[in-house]
């Protein structure tokens, strides 16, 4: 079996951990960077929209492009890269398990960088596992990455900005949205992508959940019904679309397997998602030496990610010695600007929240003597 | 349907076009995509069979997460076609329960 032995293990190469990787070897670190894909860049290289922010969040470029700059980035700051590479395992002394190109290989590491991101919510009615019902994030792999269409007549299940993006996006490819139906009584993502299905005259069902699913072997009909107050359906709200695919679009879960198995401490934070590991503001969870970065952390976007991974990066770099003093600081800080600013407002207040007793449980758990 | 000319990401790479057999009948395929790419534009939706109750299943969440979109390819199962590329010749075929043909079902 190969050993590998480094100074920062990073685990995943979406926003968070490309970030990660290359702040630690631009500040001196020797780094692996480790991703189960074939091609870096995790769920950056599908979308293919502009995203907003300021000019350090990248606004006004296009998610496959920041995948690029960002690959870039790690090649120039010398970092190895191990793709088709999963890590299944973290175990004690900071050893990974890897299966890379098909061959177990253990990684050794001083520091390790979790950023995992985050995988779909999966919703359960009648004929939910009937060929044709994907998870939004399916379909637009198909489309963006694949180039294939995965349906001509699409409902959309969800008004978050996955669910906006998505089906805008599905439309550019080719395919009718039918529907985009919403549980609650507003729509979720923001007022810009839901102005573009608006303007292209797609409808949307608030209140409106779906009740089943069917078809002859695969979907052909979503029945969708009006929800009340407390969730429950209003019989005799029903409506029935004809579609060929129904995209779920119900949110992201962290993937915290292997901070679990870390014996990182743990909070369930609902607006992030689910359990997340408590960490400190340099992202250093409660095992000592072991970062987290990204959607591992709680469920955001790409750009809060990028900022966590750099932050945690330096961070990581810095507990090995490299980087100090009031230059290292000062860059800190502006992460941490960034990333109020990205939490900023009354769109950002519940996960500024979150966020503060996500780095409060972290303390607790420190002065109550290490982790659980 | 291939989307082979996009709004924002241009025309479709050409790649080298190669046959796969899908349960024995030729699909056009582009090599090293995903096999479940090429089936889903050959309009092929159920990609096995489940053990208890043999309900279809189809693509789910093509990255390799959901094991729906698992088949026998080269005579070996539970292979993962939203993440295995296409090569010319390959055999798929429907799988039935935990990685059988329909007669072993």
């Amino acid at each position: 079996m190969k050993k590998l032995r480094t100074e920062v293990a990073v685990v995943g190469g979406g926003p968070a951990g490309l970030s990660a990787a290359a702040e630690a070897a631009r500040a001196g670190a020797k780094v692996l960077l480790i991703d189960e894909n074939k091609r870096l860049g995790g769920q950056l290289v599908k979308q293919i929209h502009k995203f907003f922010g300021s000019e350090a969040h990248h606004a006004g470029v296009r998610g496959y492009q920041i995948a690029r700059r960002l690959l870039r980035d790690v090649e120039d700051a010398g970092v190895t890269v191990a793709s088709n590479a999963l890590a299944y395992g973290l175990f004690p002394e900071k050893e990974l398990g890897v299966v890379w190109d098909g061959k177990h290989c253990q990684v050794s590491a001083e520091r390790i960088v979790l950023a995992a991101g985050a995988k779909e919510n999966y919703l359960a009615f009648p004929g939910s596992t009937l060929p044709g019902v994907m998870g939004a994030g399916a379909a637009q792999t198909m489309a963006n990455i694949n180039r294939v269409l995965p349906g001509r007549r699409i409902v959309m299940l969800g008004s978050g900005n996955v669910g906006l993006i998505v089906s805008y996006q599905l439309m550019q490819a080719g395919a009718d949205v039918v529907a985009v139906v919403e549980g609650a009584d507003h729509i979720g993502g923001y007022g810009v992508h839901a102005a573009k299905l608006r303007r292209a005259g797609v409808p949307f069902y608030l209140s409106h959940t779906v009740k089943r699913a069917s078809g002859d072997g695969a979907l052909a009909r979503v029945e969708i019904v009006q929800v009340g107050k407390n969730w429950q359906s209003i019989p005799g709200t029903e409506l029935t679309l004809e579609a060929d695919t129904l995209c779920l679009a119900a949110g992201l879960n962290p993937m915290t397997e292997l901070a679990w198995m870390a014996g990182c401490a743990f909070l369930y934070l609902p607006a992030f998602g689910g359990h997340v590991p408590a960490h400190d503001a340099k992202m250093e969870t409660t095992v000592p030496g072991v970062y987290v970065a990204g959607d591992i952390t709680g469920v955001e976007e790409a750009s809060t990610a990028m900022e966590e991974g750099r932050m945690a990066g330096l961070s990581a770099a810095e507990s090995l010695g490299y980087g100090a003093g009031a230059a290292l600081d000062a860059e800190r800080a502006a992460i941490q600007r960034r990333l109020d600013d990205l939490r900023a407002g009354e769109r950002g207040a519940i996960r500024r929240e979150s966020k503060a007793r996500q780095t409060a449980a972290a303390a607790d758990q420190r002065q109550g003597g290490g982790a659980t | 349907m291939r989307i082979t000319d996009h709004p924002i990401l241009g025309p479709a790479e050409a790649g080298r076009e190669i046959t796969i057999f899908y349960n024995g009948a030729p699909v056009p395929a582009v090599e090293g995509e995903p096999i479940a790419a090429a089936l889903m534009n050959a309009g092929v939706r159920s990609f096995r069979r489940t053990a208890k109750r043999d309900e279809p299943r189809g693509i789910f969440c093509a990255i390799g997460r959901c094991t729906d979109c698992m088949m026998i390819v080269n005579g070996k199962p539970n292979v993962r076609t939203c993440i295995t590329g296409a090569a010319d010749g390959m055999r798929v075929e429907t799988q039935y329960g935990y990685g059988g043909r329909k007669e072993q079902a």
